[in-house]
């Protein structure tokens, strides 16, 4: 199993991502963004979070036109697996690879804590290692992760089981951080195979450091 | 030529910031304000003076980096 990961100017989640992944046994590679292409033997492809070009003028928006997004469309248009992780979701849904769109946070506040997050869909490669209805515990931190979409886009995810996690409180009752609409926390595009979510898995592999709930997430991938 | 760009939340997209701006307008005894939309404004100095040619060339700009369609309207005038 091999994770390849993005790297842009002002991402810091790249360092923890690999880690995660090798914790996990897969190699990985960090990937520049001035690269035109990405290694052909790449199982996941992961968008790491951080605050790619300083977030200007929004987040994500000037990182879509990094040469590297181009081998990444190509890449998920094959069937890759991508992954966008917290800013790597931002950029997915500028770079139109997802739905929605990300806003300022409903109470503008930068958000950085621990957060329950209820499963909605683990029919696909990211979830299956957990039930629908299982909430598990990850860290959120983010400033734009009010996710939008209008209502038209809203019943196609759920046509489409693309809704993947929700915001909950331990016992899996809707709690929203950040003005989410339906409170989503992540989704995927129709074929399955691009995931997007703003918590941050690959943060929470260590009880010791408050959860290993995002193991169960990440071994999906390694799965395969 | 220079355009302005005015970029806004569209209507319908709850502007959190201006409804924080609203409520502050609020405590500070100011009547009289229904609504607020925050926004920004983008200004490019173009170095065209054919109107059409500009307006192509900003409307492109604003549906492919400047604007995020799914959330944002934009408005362009040139000067």
């Amino acid at each position: 199993m091999k994770v390849s990961i993005l790297q842009f100017p002002g991402t810091n989640c790249e360092y923890d991502t690999q880690h995660a992944f090798e914790e996990l046994g897969a190699t990985t590679q960090i990937i520049w963004h001035k690269e035109e292409t990405i290694p052909e033997d790449t199982d996941l492809l992961v968008v790491a979070g951080g605050f790619s070009y300083g977030d200007y003028l929004r987040s994500g928006a000037i990182a879509k036109f990094s040469p590297v997004m181009k081998a990444l469309s190509a890449y998920a248009d094959k069937g890759g697996k991508v992954l966008g992780i917290c800013n790597g979701f931002q950029v997915l849904t500028e770079a139109g690879l997802l739905p929605g769109a990300l806003k300022r946070n409903d109470g503008l506040h930068f958000i950085s804590k621990h957060h329950y997050l209820k499963v909605q869909n683990n029919n696909n490669i990211f979830l299956e290692k957990l039930n629908n209805g299982d909430v598990v515990n990850i860290p959120i931190a983010h400033h734009d992760g009010n996710y939008f979409i209008d209502e038209n886009g809203l019943k196609e995810l759920y046509a489409n089981n693309q809704v993947l996690l929700t915001y909950t409180d331990a016992d899996g009752n809707v709690k929203n951080p950040n003005g989410s609409v339906d409170s989503i926390a992540g989704v995927c595009n129709k074929e399955k195979n691009v995931f997007g979510l703003m918590p941050h898995p690959e943060r929470a592999m260590e009880v010791l450091l408050g959860s290993d709930d995002g193991v169960k997430m990440l071994e999906g991938f390694l799965a395969s | 030529m220079k355009a302005i760009i005015n970029i806004s939340l569209k209507a319908g997209v709850l502007d959190s910031q201006g409804k924080a701006v609203h409520h502050a307008l609020d405590s500070l005894h100011f009547s009289g304000v229904n609504d607020v939309r925050i926004g920004k404004q983008v200004i490019l100095q173009l170095d065209t003076d054919d109107k059409t040619k500009a307006m192509a060339d900003v409307t492109k700009m604003c549906e492919e980096l400047l604007a995020n369609t799914v959330i944002e309207d934009y408005e362009i005038e040139l000067v």
